[in-house]
């Protein structure tokens, strides 16, 4: 079993439609510990996707889709989630290459490159109150998921749920990188608005997946 | 909120043009993608100084294209960093082949802004080189934030940096000055009273009458401590002793002071700072070997200061000497 361009395609209009409907939340959470337009930005930046998706053409591969919206993100979210956001999908463009069917490694291996961009762009690690402490437990679960003979659909809900759960964790945490790491211990008890985010968007990949 | 503007979304743009207007002579402006050039560039065999950052800290930074200083200025909307299509937009119109140099202040946003287009210009095949700028003494430069923030600092780097590019020093030697220069100098600030956002008509931040931010960010972000309003000589002794305490400075330094006005503050009160800061030097056995005094990057309209030093030697000083035509700073030419 595998997952195709159709599959990209259907992931980000979930994740439009996610963040959407989670646009006052995600602002909500970054006016406690940022600057509040956390919310905003994604959706402006996912509503700009949505216009995008419609000029792709029908044989376009899961990675160009993946490099469209990368470079529409880039280009429309601003902040630092702009480039965070858009160099993930970059990454994770790259890794699949000109694949057409993405079989459970290679859903993995996207997983992976975008969380690593993520990395590479942010510096951030694991326990900095930071996106990173979704992607990085969604990255070993799908890994663990795919060990076990899962099938892509049930990679990505393991990796959505890991994702998830890895967001909630950022709630006690102090923040070490963004504007959050200014307030010390003060951050203590709000959740990282990013790390909320990309937790959305793990879930509208995997939603997407299994109606696929 | 009582603001000499149009519409509030067109804040930006309309600013720019008649920025476009008044200077055509040194500079130009492109709307769609946004940013602001050195008139003639590409200048073909120098290395092109790329800077920005979110509106709102005018003249900062498009006020510092021209000859020796900038040759490209990337403004986001106020207070937002502009995306990496437009810092690679700007990178492209001014590339002489020599390679562009980014100055890059800093906040995440625009860290992360910046290196995003540094990717795509290097994928694009044109040689970049990034300088971060981190003057600002109020918040903790540590592993566990994100480390010293730039404020009025970057204003010396941009002119020193764009002197050395403009007397064509190689893009490595243009970014090994550019960091010389980040790293002798401290800068610190302190709010009287808050910009207002033009499109919210919100303040940033709000204080008691009686109550001063000291080592506010150039966002209004929180600095050191919130303390109460003394008068101006014992302000400057606590921002001096910050500072000069930080890098440290010793005697004997030559200095430059740049006092700089955060966009609400009289030019009288800015020159009753400079006094009390330039006693202060000299009871420290500074140097004081140049000055700068002016609003030259501020925060819309807030009410307060920033004090910058940066040790000098000799090249500085004559790269800070040499001819400079830009809108906001100009001498030599």
């Amino acid at each position: 079993m595998s997952l195709d361009a159709t599959w990209v395609v259907e992931w980000m209009r979930h994740s439009a439609r996610v963040l959407a409907e989670n646009r006052a939340e995600l602002g909500t959470l970054d006016r406690e510990i940022g600057d509040g337009d956390h919310g905003e930005n994604m959706d402006r930046g996912f509503i700009a996707v949505l216009s995008e998706l419609d000029a792709i053409p029908d044989d376009a591969t899961p990675g160009e889709v993946l490099r469209r919206a990368a470079m529409t993100l880039i280009s429309t979210i601003g902040g630092a989630a702009g480039p965070l956001y858009g160099t993930a999908l970059l990454k994770a463009s790259d890794a699949v290459g000109s694949e057409t069917q993405l079989d459970g490694a290679s859903i993995v291996a996207l997983l992976r490159a975008a969380r690593d961009g993520i990395v590479l762009r942010g510096k951030a690690e694991v326990g900095e109150k930071t996106m990173v402490d979704s992607w990085t437990p969604a990255v070993d679960a799908a890994s663990s998921a795919e060990g076990a003979g899962e099938s892509p659909a049930g990679i990505l809900r393991a990796a959505a749920e890991a994702g998830s759960a890895g967001a909630e964790a950022t709630e006690p945490l102090i923040a070490r990188k963004g504007r959050a790491s200014y307030l010390g211990e003060r951050a203590i008890g709000h959740r990282d608005p990013g790390a909320q985010s990309t937790a959305l968007i793990l879930h509208a990949a995997a939603d997407a997946a299994r109606n696929a | 909120m009582k603001k000499l503007i149009n519409d509030a979304r067109a804040v930006v743009d309309e600013a720019l043009g008649g920025l476009a207007a008044a200077h055509a002579d040194i500079l130009s402006v492109s709307f769609d993608p946004r940013y602001v050039a050195r008139r003639g560039a590409p200048i073909v065999g120098k290395v092109a100084l790329v800077s920005g950052g979110g509106s709102g800290h005018e003249p900062l930074h498009a006020g510092f294209v021209g000859l020796g200083m900038l040759a490209a200025a990337v403004p986001g909307a106020i207070f937002t960093s502009p995306t990496p299509d437009l810092v690679l937009a700007a990178t492209r119109a001014v590339d002489g082949g020599a390679g562009v140099l980014y100055l890059v202040k800093n906040y995440t946003g625009d860290v992360l802004n910046f290196e995003t287009a540094a990717d795509l210009a290097v994928g694009a095949g044109i040689r970049v080189e990034s300088v971060l700028i981190n003057d600002d003494v109020a918040v903790e430069d540590s592993s566990f934030t994100a480390g010293r923030r730039g404020i009025a600092g970057a204003v010396l780097v941009e002119k020193i940096a764009g002197a050395a590019a403009e007397r064509g020093d190689f893009l490595e030697s243009v970014a090994s000055i550019a960091r010389r220069v980040n790293a002798s100098m401290r800068s610190m600030g302190v709010g009287l009273r808050a910009g207002v956002l033009p499109y919210s008509g919100e303040s940033t931040f709000t204080l008691a009458e009686d109550e001063i931010e000291f080592g506010v960010g150039m966002h209004g972000e929180p600095g050191r401590a919130r303390i109460p309003l003394e008068p101006a000589d014992a302000i400057v002794d606590r921002l001096v002793a910050a500072i000069a305490d930080d890098l440290p400075f010793a005697p004997g330094d030559r200095v430059l002071l740049l006092v700089n006005g955060l966009g609400g503050t009289p030019q009288s009160e800015l020159y009753i700072v400079f006094r009390r800061a330039a006693q202060a030097l000299a009871e420290r056995g500074l140097v004081l070997t140049r000055s700068l005094v002016g609003s030259f990057a501020t925060s819309l309209e807030m009410q307060g200061a920033s004090l910058t030093l940066l040790r000098l030697d000799d090249e500085l000083v004559e790269l800070w000497d040499a001819p400079v035509h830009t809108a906001a700073l100009r001498w030599g030419c």
